[in-house]
C-alpha cells in the first residue's frame, strides 16, 4: 500500500511530525499511563502481602515509603508550573510533562490512600489526604474539560479573535449609536441602555454558566421589535435600521460569550487545583513535622 | 547651444539629491568644479525627507569606510537631515531647488554608430521600438521651472522611487490636487476626495476620517466594487469605516473631471458630481526607467528589475552622463555617498582611485593561494568561470561583495547532502566530484573548472540533493542568492547557461538510475521551461499527451474526479515529475495536475522520453515503480470513496483548504489542532522568551478549516516573499531551511509589505525582563512571554535609542531542543510539518483505519 508520499528527487526526509500527532493523553503511546498502571499495581499487590501488625498504617515501613513517594511525587508534580514558564534551549516537551503530570498525579489516588491505611479522622493528616483528593478532582475536571471543550471553542470561534469580536462589538456599537440619533426620545433612551450596559458583568458564576438574564440589549430588541410589529414595514424606518443592529450585536454577543464561557471553562479550576496545591503542601508539611515531632 | 538667457553652463550638473547626489556635490564643491545640484522639491534628499518622523535611520554596512565629504552615520531622520542641510550650506554646494528635469539631449555632434533603442511592451504584447542618434556632450537639461542648464557631464542620481503617475482627466493640473499626504491631522471641514484604493489611498482616507472633531467629509474612489490590491487589514477597516458612516466609498466610478470645488465621476448610472475641497491621488507610480532611456541609456535587459549598463567607474551608455546610488543598484546610504565622492574624482580625472570597497574585497580574497590584487582576482573569476564572461569589472565588483571565493584542498566537502542552500557554486581553478549516491561515496560524477554546481538550491530553494568534495585542490566562488539573480537579470547568456545546466543536472539527479550527461541528449534537445499561474493546470484529466512535466519551482497539485467532484490525490514540491505515467503506458491522462502556485515546469518531450526508457531499463523500472504508487494512490482513494465519502471529501477539503493558506509555497509550518489547543498561549510566550522577548506567532490569528488552524507564523516559502527586496540583503536561508534576518537589518519595512502571510512586525526589542523565579515569588516583572509595550516602555533604558526591526521566525535555529513554540505547548496542539510529509494519503487511511 502507498502509505507514504513517493520520494522521489529532491524530497528528502526530514525529522518533522508527518501530522501523526498525539494529544498529551495519547503521548508516546500511553507511556505514563502504563508507568502509573505499574506503580498502582505494585503498591496494591505490596498491600495485600504485607501483613502489618494491628492494621496497615502510615507509620509501617511501607507505609513510610509510600509516604515517601507521595511526598515526592507532589512536589514534582508542582513543579509543572515553573517547567511551563521556563524556556530553557535543552530538548524537553512540555506534552511529555503534560502526560506525566496526568497519569502520576492520578496514581495519587491510590499511593495516598494506601497510605492512610484507610486510618481517616479530623486531624492535619486526612486535611492533606482531603485536600490532595480535592486537587486531583479539580484535576480531573481539567482533563475532561481539555479533551472537550477546544473543538467546541474552535467551532465557535470560526476564524474570529477575541479581538476581533470585541472589535466587531465596538463597531456594532458605533453604529447604534449613529442610528439612534433621529430617533425619539424613547427610543434612543432604550437603544442608550443597551449602550451602557457591560454585556459581560455579572461575576465568574455568569460567566461560567453563559446566563445573562439582565442583559439590556435582549429586552431592548424584544421591545422594539414589538412596537415594530404593530406599525406597516416601510423600510427607511429608522427604528427598523436599529433594530437590526441590535439583532447583529445579539448574534455577536452571543458569540463573544460563549467564547468567554469556554475560555473561563478552560481556565477557572487552575484557580482551585493551584492555590490548592500549595495548601496540600503546607498541610502536607504540617503532617510530615507532626509525624516525626510525635514519633 | 541655446540662446535661452535662462540657460547656465557647469562643468558637472547632479540630478538628485538624495545621499548620492549629495555626496557628489559636495565633492565638486570641495573640488571647486563648476556644478549645480537639481532637486524636484523644496528641501533636500526627499526619499529620506519622506520617512515617519523620528525613524531611525541606520548606516550599513558596518565595515565599509565612509569617504564622503558629508558625515552620516545611524541616527534619528531628523538628525541625520539637520546635518546634512548645514553641511550642504557650509561647503557652498550649489542647489537648485523646485526643478524636475524634464529631458537631458546631447547638443554637440552626431555620435557616429551611437544610435539608441527604446524598445516599449504594449498592454497587447506587442513590442514596439524607437530610435534616435546619441549626440556629444555638452548636455541641455530642460527643468519644469522653465530654466535650462548646460553641463559638460551629468551625474544621475533620481533613485528608484520614480515619479507617482498623476490624473489625467480635464483639470488634473489644478492646484488643490495633490500626490502625498503628509499629516492628515492637517485638514479641517473640508470635502476631500481620495482617488486610488490601494493600501496608500485606503491608508490616506482612514486617516484624514479618523477624528471626527476635523469634520472632514472623505470619499474614497474605486474603479471597481472589489479592492484587490489593497491588503486585507485595510479593506476591513475601511468597510468599517464606510458602516459607521465616517467615509463615503465611491464604487464603479472613474474621475471625469476636476473642477475648483467640484469632482465628476463616470458612474455606472451616469454623470455625478460631488462637492470636493481637496484630491489625494494615489494611484501608484511610474518607475523612472523611461526617463532615464529618453536620455539615451541602456539597460542591461528587459528585466523589470534589471539596472543600466555602467562602466567601472559609473558611465553610462551616453558618453559623460553617470548613475550613482539606487538608480545603478546601490540601496544602501553609505554605498551611495562613497559613490558620490568617487564619481566626482573619476570626472575629476583622478583614475587612480580605487573605489571604497577594496578593504572588503581585499579581505575576502586574503585566504586564497597565490598573490594576486583585487582587480587580478576578479579578473582571474572572469575569464575562468564562464558564466561570470559577460559582466563589465563594475558589475564584477558588485558581484563579488555578495558572493565569497574559497579554496578548498582536495578531500574536502564543499556542501553536504541534505543541507538547505540556497547559493551557487562556480568552479574557477579545479575540479570537483559529486557524490550521486548517499551510501556509496564510490559512484562520483565530475565538474570541472568553470562549471556552476549547487544550482538547484538556487532555483528551488530546496535541500541539496548530493554532497560535493574537492576532487583536487580547488577555488570555488560561492554565489548568494541575490547575487546569482542579479547575475542572470543582467548577463543573459548566464541565465541561459544556468537554466540548462539545472534542468540536466535536475534530470540526472531526480531519475538517477545511473544516467549520464550523454543519455539525456535527446530528451534536453527541445526541453521547454514552462510558467504556470497559481492553480493553473499542467495537464487536465483526459487530455491527450504524453509529454513529461518536471517541477522545477514551486509545487503541484494531483486531482482526479470522483463522480464530478476533484479529490486531492497528492502534493508534490519542487524536484519531482508529472505525466510519467501516460510516457509509458500511453493514452489519456488519468489526473489533473495543477500548480498549487505560481510554478514552473519543465516540459520533456514525451516520445523522447519513451525511447529513454526503452534504452535504460533500469530508469524504466524505476519510474514504473514511482508510477505505480502514485496509481496505488489512486485506487486507494477511489476504494474509499464508496463507503467513507465524507472523509474522502473533507480530507480533499482540508488539502485545499491548506494550500489556499500558502501551505503550497511552505517548506516548514507550524499548524494548530483546535481540538487539542486550550488557549493557553504558551507558545507565544515560549516563542518571545526564547527570542529576545518579542513573539513571532500569532496564533489565535488565520484561517481554521475542520479544527486545523494555520496561525500567522512563518512557513519558510520555497521561494521567500520577504526576500525580493532587502536592500542590505539581510534576509538568509539558514542551516535548517529556516528564513531567517540578520542584524543588518535596516528596518525599512519591505519584508513585511511583501509577507503576503503578515508575519513580519517591526519592532524594537524590549528591555531585558527579571528572572522568572523574581517574578513568581516576588512579583518583579511582567512574567512570562512578551512584556506590554506599556512595561517596555517604563523600563526602557532613556539613553538608548532603539531601532524597530524586522522580526520574524527563525525556526528556533540554533536552538538545541527545536522549535520553542512546539515543545512549549501542554497538549500537543502545535505541530511544525512539512507539506510533502503532510498532504498525503496517510492521513486518509489513519482516520478511515
Amino acid at each position: 500500500m502507498a502509505s507514504k508520499a513517493p520520494t522521489t528527487g529532491l524530497q528528502t526526509e526530514r525529522v518533522r511530525s508527518d501530522g501523526t500527532h498525539e494529544s498529551f493523553l495519547e503521548y508516546r503511546n500511553f507511556y505514563w499511563l502504563k508507568i502509573a498502571l505499574a506503580i498502582c499495581g505494585v503498591c496494591l499487590v505490596a498491600y495485600a502481602l504485607i501483613d502489618v501488625q494491628p492494621r496497615h498504617n502510615g507509620g509501617s515501613g511501607y507505609g513510610y515509603t509510600l509516604g515517601t513517594i507521595g511526598f515526592g511525587l507532589i512536589i514534582w508534580l508542582t513543579l509543572l508550573g515553573l517547567r511551563k514558564r521556563s524556556t530553557s534551549s535543552k530538548h524537553w516537551s512540555l506534552k511529555g510533562w503534560t502526560s506525566a503530570h496526568v497519569y502520576l498525579g492520578l496514581s495519587l489516588i491510590i499511593i495516598g490512600t494506601l497510605h492512610t491505611g484507610f486510618q481517616l479522622g479530623w486531624n492535619v493528616h486526612t486535611l492533606a489526604y482531603a485536600l490532595m483528593m480535592l486537587v486531583i478532582i479539580s484535576g480531573i475536571f481539567g482533563i475532561s474539560a481539555y479533551s472537550v471543550l477546544p473543538e467546541r471553542m474552535s467551532f465557535n470561534r470560526d476564524s474570529a479573535t477575541e479581538n476581533d469580536m470585541v472589535n466587531n462589538l465596538r463597531s456594532i456599537d458605533e453604529q447604534l449609536h449613529e442610528a439612534a440619533q433621529p430617533l425619539e426620545h424613547r427610543h434612543a433612551a432604550l437603544v442608550k441602555e443597551s449602550l451602557d450596559q457591560n454585556s459581560f458583568g455579572g461575576g465568574l458564576w455568569r460567566r461560567l454558566r453563559n446566563s445573562y438574564p439582565n442583559c439590556q440589549t435582549r429586552k431592548v430588541q424584544l421591545a422594539i421589535r414589538e412596537e415594530l410589529g404593530q406599525r406597516p414595514k416601510k423600510g427607511d424606518d429608522p427604528l427598523e435600521k436599529v433594530s437590526l443592529l441590535l439583532e447583529r450585536k445579539l448574534a455577536t454577543l452571543a458569540r463573544t460569550r460563549r467564547h468567554l464561557q469556554l475560555k473561563a471553562l478552560l481556565e477557572f479550576w487552575l484557580f482551585v487545583h493551584v492555590p490548592m496545591t500549595f495548601a496540600l503542601i503546607a498541610a502536607l508539611l504540617a503532617h510530615v513535622i507532626s509525624v516525626f515531632f510525635y514519633w | 547651444m541655446s540662446a535661452n538667457s535662462k540657460s547656465a553652463t557647469f562643468r558637472v550638473a547632479i540630478v538628485g539629491s538624495g545621499p548620492a547626489g549629495l555626496a557628489a556635490a559636495a565633492r565638486a564643491a570641495q573640488l571647486g568644479l563648476s556644478h549645480v545640484l537639481i532637486e524636484k522639491t523644496d528641501h533636500l534628499s526627499d526619499t529620506i525627507y519622506k520617512y515617519q518622523k523620528g525613524k531611525h535611520v541606520m548606516a550599513t554596512p558596518a565595515q565599509l569606510v565612509l569617504r564622503a565629504d558629508l558625515d552620516f552615520e545611524a541616527g534619528k531622520r531628523e538628525k541625520i537631515l539637520g546635518l546634512w542641510d548645514e553641511q550642504t550650506a557650509a561647503q557652498k554646494v550649489n542647489v537648485h531647488y523646485n526643478a524636475e528635469v524634464k529631458a537631458i539631449v546631447g547638443t554637440g555632434d552626431p555620435i557616429p554608430d551611437s544610435i539608441m533603442r527604446i524598445v516599449t511592451r504594449g498592454r497587447d504584447g506587442t513590442n514596439s521600438t524607437k530610435e534616435f542618434q546619441r549626440n556629444a556632450p555638452p548636455y541641455r537639461l530642460s527643468l519644469s521651472d522653465g530654466s535650462e542648464v548646460i553641463a559638460d557631464t551629468v551625474i544621475l542620481a533620481i533613485g528608484t522611487q520614480g515619479n507617482p503617475n498623476t490624473m489625467r482627466c480635464p483639470g488634473a493640473d489644478l492646484p488643490h490636487i495633490q500626490y502625498q499626504l503628509d499629516d492628515p491631522g492637517e485638514y479641517i471641514d473640508e470635502h476631500i476626495v481620495v482617488v486610488g484604493t490601494g493600501d496608500a489611498g485606503i491608508e490616506n482616507a482612514l486617516g484624514l476620517a479618523e477624528d471626527p472633531e476635523q469634520r472632514n467629509v472623505v470619499t474614497i474612489v474605486n474603479r471597481g466594487s472589489e479592492f484587490p490590491t489593497a491588503k486585507d487589514a485595510n479593506v476591513q477597516a475601511l468597510l468599517a469605516a464606510q458602516s459607521a458612516g465616517r467615509v463615503r466609498i465611491q464604487a464603479d466610478s472613474e474621475t471625469k473631471s476636476v473642477e475648483p470645488g467640484f469632482i465628476t465621476f463616470e458612474t455606472r448610472d451616469g454623470e455625478q458630481t460631488i462637492r470636493c475641497d481637496r484630491i489625494i491621488a494615489r494611484i501608484g507610480s511610474a518607475p523612472p526607467r523611461g526617463f532615464v532611456e529618453q536620455c539615451g541609456i541602456e539597460f542591461s535587459s528587459s528585466d523589470r528589475l534589471a539596472f543600466p549598463q555602467l562602466s567601472p567607474v559609473f558611465e553610462s551608455t551616453a558618453p559623460s552622463i553617470f548613475i550613482i546610488g539606487a538608480l545603478a543598484g546601490y540601496p544602501l546610504i553609505k554605498h551611495c555617498m562613497n559613490q558620490g565622492h568617487d564619481v566626482v574624482e573619476f570626472i575629476n580625472g583622478n583614475t587612480a582611485l580605487k573605489p571604497a570597497d577594496e578593504p572588503i574585497l581585499e579581505a575576502k580574497f586574503k585566504n586564497l593561494p597565490g598573490k594576486r590584487s583585487v582587480s587580478q582576482w576578479l579578473e582571474f573569476l572572469r575569464t575562468n568561470v564562464s558564466i561570470l564572461e559577460g559582466m563589465s569589472p563594475l558589475q564584477m565588483r558588485e558581484f563579488m561583495l555578495d558572493s565569497e571565493a574559497r579554496f578548498y584542498k582536495a578531500g574536502e566537502t564543499i556542501l553536504q547532502r541534505n543541507d538547505p542552500g540556497s547559493s551557487l557554486f562556480a568552479i574557477a581553478q579545479g575540479s570537483v566530484w559529486v557524490l550521486v549516491s548517499p551510501t556509496d561515496p564510490s559512484i562520483r560524477v565530475p565538474i570541472g573548472t568553470g562549471l556552476i554546481f549547487g544550482e538547484v538550491g538556487l532555483v528551488s530553494g530546496r535541500k541539496r540533493g548530493a554532497t560535493i568534495v574537492a576532487a583536487e585542490d580547488a577555488i570555488c566562488v560561492e554565489i548568494s542568492r541575490t547575487a546569482a539573480l542579479r547575475l542572470q537579470s543582467q548577463v543573459p547568456a548566464a541565465k541561459r547557461a544556468i537554466e540548462r545546466i539545472s534542468t540536466e543536472r535536475q534530470l540526472l539527479q531526480m531519475l538517477k538510475s545511473g544516467l549520464q550527461r550523454e543519455d539525456l541528449v535527446e530528451v534536453m534537445q527541445d526541453y521547454e521551461v514552462q510558467q504556470i499561474a497559481a492553480g493553473k493546470p499542467v495537464f487536465s484529466e483526459n487530455d491527450e499527451g504524453n509529454d513529461v512535466y518536471v517541477i522545477r519551482l514551486g509545487s503541484m497539485v494531483v486531482e482526479k474526479n470522483f463522480k464530478g467532484k476533484p479529490v486531492f490525490l497528492n502534493y508534490f514540491p519542487a524536484g519531482n515529475y508529472v505525466g510519467a505515467m501516460e510516457s509509458i503506458a500511453g493514452g489519456k491522462r488519468t489526473s489533473t495536475v495543477r500548480a498549487a502556485i505560481k510554478s514552473e515546469v519543465i516540459k520533456l518531450n514525451g516520445d523522447a522520453f519513451s525511447r529513454l526508457l526503452a534504452a535504460k531499463p533500469e530508469l524504466a523500472k524505476k519510474v514504473t515503480e514511482d508510477t505505480a504508487e502514485r496509481q496505488n494512490l489512486s485506487s486507494l482513494v477511489e476504494s474509499k470513496k464508496d463507503n467513507f465519502a465524507n472523509i474522502v471529501d473533507e480530507y480533499s477539503n482540508v488539502a485545499n483548504f491548506l494550500i489556499e493558506n500558502g501551505i503550497g509555497e511552505a517548506t516548514d509550518v507550524l499548524l494548530i489542532d483546535e481540538k487539542l489547543c486550550v488557549g493557553c498561549d504558551n507558545c507565544e510566550k515560549a516563542c518571545a522568551d526564547s527570542h529576545d522577548g518579542l513573539s513571532r506567532l500569532d496564533r489565535e490569528a488565520g484561517k481554521t478549516y475542520a479544527h486545523l488552524h494555520v496561525p500567522t507564523s512563518c512557513r519558510h516559502c520555497e521561494q521567500p516573499h520577504c526576500m525580493a527586496d532587502c536592500p542590505p540583503n539581510a534576509i538568509h536561508r539558514g542551516p535548517d531551511g529556516e528564513v531567517y534576518i540578520n542584524d543588518t537589518c535596516i528596518g525599512c519595512g519591505n519584508c513585511q509589505r511583501n509577507c503576503p502571510y503578515g508575519v513580519i512586525r517591526m519592532e524594537a526589542k524590549p528591555p531585558k525582563k527579571p528572572s522568572l523565579l523574581s517574578w513568581l515569588f516576588l512579583g518583579n516583572g511582567p512574567g512570562p512571554g512578551e512584556p506590554s509595550k506599556s512595561w517596555s516602555y517604563k523600563n526602557a533604558d532613556p539613553t538608548v535609542e532603539k531601532a524597530k526591526k524586522a522580526v520574524k521566525c527563525d525556526m528556533c535555529s540554533g536552538i538545541a531542543g527545536g522549535p520553542a513554540c512546539v515543545r512549549a505547548c501542554p497538549t500537543g496542539a502545535a505541530i511544525r510539518v512539512s507539506p510533502e510529509a503532510f498532504l498525503t494519503v496517510a492521513r486518509l487511511e489513519r482516520e478511515t483505519g
